[in-house]
């Protein structure tokens, strides 16, 4: 029997559902997933899943580098080298960025008019990715299977999700397991 | 001898039961145990057929009916359930939440919202609108926070508790359409408001995180909409004159 892999995407966000996933425990493990898992902030866009494995995604598309990202997945996915995509995270990111205004303006407020020295808006191409006009959840940029709501959703949702992904279900879509917050 | 209520018969989702002549189709349904969605009613006000969740078909009649604005007629056929209504109910709620700002996750009502409620109940797992721009918080109140990010425009409020019962009508809704928008004395702040009597009522009877108790932390309000329709039977001295004819 072919070993279950897993991989996880945290596009912008506050990693609230990565803590949530490590709230699993020793489920993960249990369930064959923990081994060797593709879990993508440490590796940078190297990480972007492939080889047949099931992708919980959090956080929303905030900069270049999400995007480009998101794409990269999604063509992973077209070519079927990676399974499913599982969004999270939906509107907490998009609505907290958002109604700030134009990332120009938020950037200048954060690095130049608060800080009490070093004022400067980071600028770095290639390195520091441009942040998007606006945020945008995952679902408007790629095509998303399933949809695991929560800020963050509980540790027994992602787990539900997942064990109905391995078992080649939908993620429940009804009740309790859709509430939001 | 007690009065004898009129009734008529009417079959709802294919099961056939007695309405009270003159109740509507959504007191007749909830009254049976049907499940109809709905936002702006609230027992004890006026229906204003605001929030359009609880349309259903009515047989013979091309037009979807809102159930609590539609009074129950003899021999009258109405399906609560079907996948045009399903996908209608959705798409109002998804409309709802993208107009607004309504990150349950940091919202005074989390968990005892009723948008919340809703939205679990139709299936709601995501908004497939753009998220709109959000107004401007009126924290002016020395008690209450009016956040219009949160408002979904029932508006129980503006005809219903504070006209109808506290009889202030310091709310209403200014502008049309996209722009549309609960204010205060005609658009003033609320901690300025000379009419506002500070009663409360519209922050009990709010179905979302709209309307708080200043101070109120995530998840900490908890609205009390049920206390509008004890509130109005006591004025109408229904229980005193139920205990005088005992």
């Amino acid at each position: 029997m072919t070993r279950p892999r897993l991989a996880t995407v945290w596009l912008g966000g506050c990693s609230g559902c990565h803590m949530s996933l490590l709230g699993t425990d020793e489920w993960l493990f249990e369930a064959g997933c923990g081994r060797r898992p593709g879990v993508q902030p440490d590796r940078g866009r190297e990480g972007v899943p492939a080889r047949r494995r099931r992708v919980p995604g959090g956080g929303a598309v905030a900069n270049e580098d999400n995007l480009e990202f998101a794409r990269a997945w999604c063509a992973n996915v077209r070519r079927s080298s990676c399974r499913s995509v599982t969004a999270r995270c939906r509107t907490a990111m998009t609505a907290m960025r958002n109604p700030l205004g134009d990332p120009e303006g938020i950037l200048r407020r954060v690095y130049v008019d608060a800080p009490d020295r070093d004022a400067q808006v980071p600028h770095a191409p290639g390195i520091v990715p441009l942040l998007l006009a606006q945020v945008r959840p995952l679902h408007q940029v790629i095509d998303v299977d399933a949809f695991v709501p929560g800020c963050p959703a509980p540790a027994g949702r992602i787990r539900e999700a997942i064990e109905a992904l391995l078992a080649g279900r939908r993620p429940p879509t009804t009740g309790e397991s859709i509430r939001f917050g | 001898m007690a009065e004898r209520v009129p009734t008529v018969p009417i079959t709802i989702d294919g099961v056939e039961m007695e309405a009270t002549a003159g109740e509507t189709v959504l007191q007749c349904a909830r009254r049976h145990g049907v499940d109809i969605p709905s936002l702006c009613f609230l027992e004890g006000l006026s229906p204003v057929g605001g929030c359009r969740l609880c349309v259903v078909e009515v047989a013979e009649d091309l037009r979807l009916r809102p159930a609590c604005a539609t009074t129950v007629t003899s021999d009258m056929e109405v399906t609560t359930q079907s996948s045009r209504l399903r996908s209608y109910r959705r798409s109002i709620l998804e409309l709802l939440f993208a107009e607004g700002n309504h990150v349950c996750a940091v919202c005074v009502s989390n968990g005892a919202c009723e948008l919340q409620d809703v939205a679990v109940r139709c299936g709601m797992d995501h908004v497939r609108y753009e998220l709109q721009a959000p107004r401007r918080v009126d924290a002016s109140h020395p008690r209450y926070v009016f956040d219009p990010n949160r408002c979904i425009l029932c508006p129980r409020c503006v005809p219903g508790v504070c006209d109808e019962i506290e009889g202030a009508h310091v709310w209403d809704v200014a502008h049309r359409g996209h722009g549309a928008e609960l204010v205060t004395d005609l658009h003033r702040p609320w901690g300025e408001s000379t009419s506002c009597t500070w009663c409360g009522k519209c922050v009990a009877s709010c179905p979302t995180g709209a309307l708080s108790h200043q101070g109120s932390s995530v998840g900490e309000m908890r609205h009390t909409p049920d206390m509008i329709a004890w509130l109005v039977a006591a004025r109408r001295r229904e229980w005193t004159e139920r205990e005088a004819r005992r």
